[in-house]
């Protein structure tokens, strides 16, 4: 018993798809990547690589983005989600940022990390107080970190892109010093907003959410001052990314920041205590007030 | 025919050289000095999905378990969704531990338990409950023996809020199961180790301990995952245990590379036949059925073995089995009651 159900010649079908094909090649850059599952991942590409299926990844991005909303101290967490929404694209616009400058292909060529160890801290302590190893070695003591506090990269697959985000995620802390920002929720939020505004990393761009946890002052001053300098500056100015902090370390900062584009925003720390001290003078006068 | 005659030899040759042309060093003839042998490749045993050197797997295990202690039961929810306390209740009903005191033997020593990789205490309350509510046993013991001292800190914290600890039925020993140096030959009647035993470095080593503590007559029980029989299960299972159980680990407890071992861990334990047939080697009877029971189609299983009573021949007297130790006392003075 014959069935016609009117197919088409399977030459003519096999040429379209494969001219289809073809053209998917050229125009997807995601094209010739062959799928995975769970139970067969294919080898690393670098040290710690983890390949993630696309569920996968779409659950940790999600999950992450939840739970670091809740806990914004989970930095492990926040950097899962960095890499889970990076890629295709926006990473791999921030490499060719970095191969279109002379100082980005010196470093992707280079591959310097910054750890405690490869940055003699004792030695920055002793630069004069303009410099930017001296802002950074104190912004660091002050704040109470260290540089080794960054968790390696796992989920970004192309191992020079992976370079680029371990790189991004070890300059965090110069982007402080350089900005002056401090490390509490308010300064973070202000400088994930400046690195969206730059870098255009979406884990920058969701972070902003946070805004919703700050107090009122705090969002007000963050969509009054903070908000419009971060966006301005952060679009105005070179890519931070191609700045290249192990030679940078005895430069002045304010040249940097000329040097950059970058405007320094108001001092934040003084702004609180400001803040903080007024409110104190307003309770005593409204107690005083009162008992009287 | 007079080709055949011809060829077959020929071909026989030929295949003889084509064999010779693909031996890896082919001999020579007039030189018989044997390479060199290397020095005995160190042993290695299998840690997840890695190969690493014996001396080796015991540390990895314990820096996996320092590091999953504070959450192992947020963990141990999440990965089963809450069921592995079923399982848990389940594998102490079925062992159902205890000496009712008004019929045991007056004098008998109480029920001495050891629960190996039992850090956190699960089984080890569940069966000091069980045999308090079950059988009035409140002088049943419990010897919790764990190789990670972090598991038995999580322990004892946990024992601070039972009884067991002030009445000294619990005690909580840093010890390796393929090492039990502490305890006597023949001086334990259960033997219990739940989710633990595909972790140890030598299995056999491990049940031969077991087999040495254990006295006549004893029980071996053993909690651990296996394999799924049903394979559209076994297909969702093996994918929320790769996929997802990592995923789980990086997100609640930041800690990936754990969970990773531990799901390639229960991929590399052996089937239930297999290990059945271990017990067996190791020198346990197993009762019906092969000594297993699958719990939620294969995910879990437990696994029980008996060690056999020694029989003592003389010429003269018949077979005598030794007296079991829930056998009503015949003479009815001897009962308290």
């Amino acid at each position: 018993m014959t069935v016609n159900l009117a197919i088409p010649r399977t030459s003519s079908v096999v040429l379209r798809l494969t001219r289809q094909c073809q053209c998917a090649v050229r125009a997807n850059p995601l094209a010739g990547q062959r799928t995975f599952s769970v139970l067969n991942r294919p080898t690393p590409n670098y040290e710690g690589h983890v390949p993630l299926t696309p569920i996968e990844r779409g659950a940790l991005a999600i999950s992450s983005a939840i739970w670091c909303f809740f806990d914004p101290t989970r930095a492990d967490l926040i950097a899962a989600l960095g890499e889970a929404t990076a890629q295709p694209f926006p990473i791999t616009r921030l490499r060719d940022a970095m191969l279109r400058s002379p100082t980005g292909r010196r470093i992707l060529r280079d591959r310097p990390r910054i750890t405690s160890q490869s940055l003699n801290l004792p030695y920055l302590r002793s630069l004069p107080a303009n410099t930017v190893g001296r802002n950074y070695v104190e912004w660091l003591d002050r704040e109470g970190v260290t540089p080794d506090t960054r968790s390696s990269v796992q989920y970004i697959d192309d191992a020079e892109c992976a370079y680029v985000m371990q790189r991004y995620r070890e300059s965090h802390d110069f982007y402080h010093a350089l900005t002056g920002l401090p490390v509490v929720r308010e300064g973070e939020v202000a400088l994930k907003a400046f690195e969206f505004a730059n870098t255009g990393l979406p884990m920058t761009g969701l972070s902003i959410g946070a805004v919703a946890t700050l107090k009122k002052a705090e969002r007000e001053r963050f969509w009054s001052v903070y908000g419009p300098w971060a966006v301005r500056n952060g679009l105005q100015a070179e890519e931070v990314i191609n700045v290249y902090w192990e030679e940078e370390l005895e430069s002045d900062v304010e040249a940097l920041r000329t040097r950059l584009g970058i405007e320094k925003p108001p001092d934040l720390r003084a702004m609180r205590k400001a803040e903080r001290e007024r409110r104190k003078r307003e309770r005593q006068e409204r107690e005083a007030g009162l008992r009287s | 025919m007079a080709t055949s005659r011809i060829a077959r030899p020929l071909a026989r040759r030929l295949n003889a050289r084509h064999v010779l042309s693909t031996q890896a060093t082919p001999l020579r003839a007039f030189s018989y000095a044997l390479p060199a042998r290397s020095e005995q490749p160190p042993r290695t045993t299998h840690f997840g999905f890695e190969t690493v050197p014996e001396d080796v797997k015991q540390s990895r295990v314990a820096s996996v378990f320092s590091s999953v202690a504070t959450s192992y039961d947020t963990m141990n929810d999440l990965m089963s969704l809450g069921i592995h306390r079923l399982w848990k209740d389940h594998f102490v009903r079925a062992l159902d531990p205890g000496i009712n005191p008004l019929i045991a033997t007056p004098g008998a020593p109480p029920l001495s338990i050891l629960d190996v990789a039992g850090g956190t205490g699960d089984i080890a309350f569940r069966l000091l409950e069980h045999a308090g509510r079950v059988h009035g046993d409140n002088t049943a013991r419990v010897m919790v023996a764990d190789i990670n001292p972090d598991m038995l800190a999580e322990g004892r914290r946990r024992a601070a809020g039972t009884p067991y600890l002030s009445q000294g039925r619990l005690e909580f020993v840093e010890a390796n199961a393929e090492v039990l140096s502490m305890v006597p030959d023949a001086s334990v009647d259960i033997y219990t180790v739940a989710f633990g035993i595909r972790n140890f470095t030598n299995i056999r080593k491990a049940l031969a301990e077991a087999h040495r503590i254990l006295k006549p007559g004893g029980v071996f029980a053993c909690l651990e995952f296996s394999k799924v029989g049903n394979p559209v299960l076994d297909a969702v299972y093996k994918r929320w245990s790769f996929g997802a159980i990592p995923l789980i680990g990086q997100v609640v407890a930041g800690d990936r590379k754990s969970y990773q071992y531990l799901v390639e861990s229960i991929e590399r334990f052996p089937s239930q036949t297999e290990f059945a047939g271990m017990i067996k080697e190791g020198g346990f009877l197993l009762p019906e059925g092969g000594g297993w029971e699958d719990l939620s189609m294969g995910i879990a299983c437990v696994h029980k073995g008996i060690k056999p009573v020694e029989e003592k021949v003389r010429a003269e007297e018949p077979v005598k089995a030794e007296k079991p130790i829930y056998i009503r006392p015949s003479n009815p003075a001897q009962i308290p009651y």
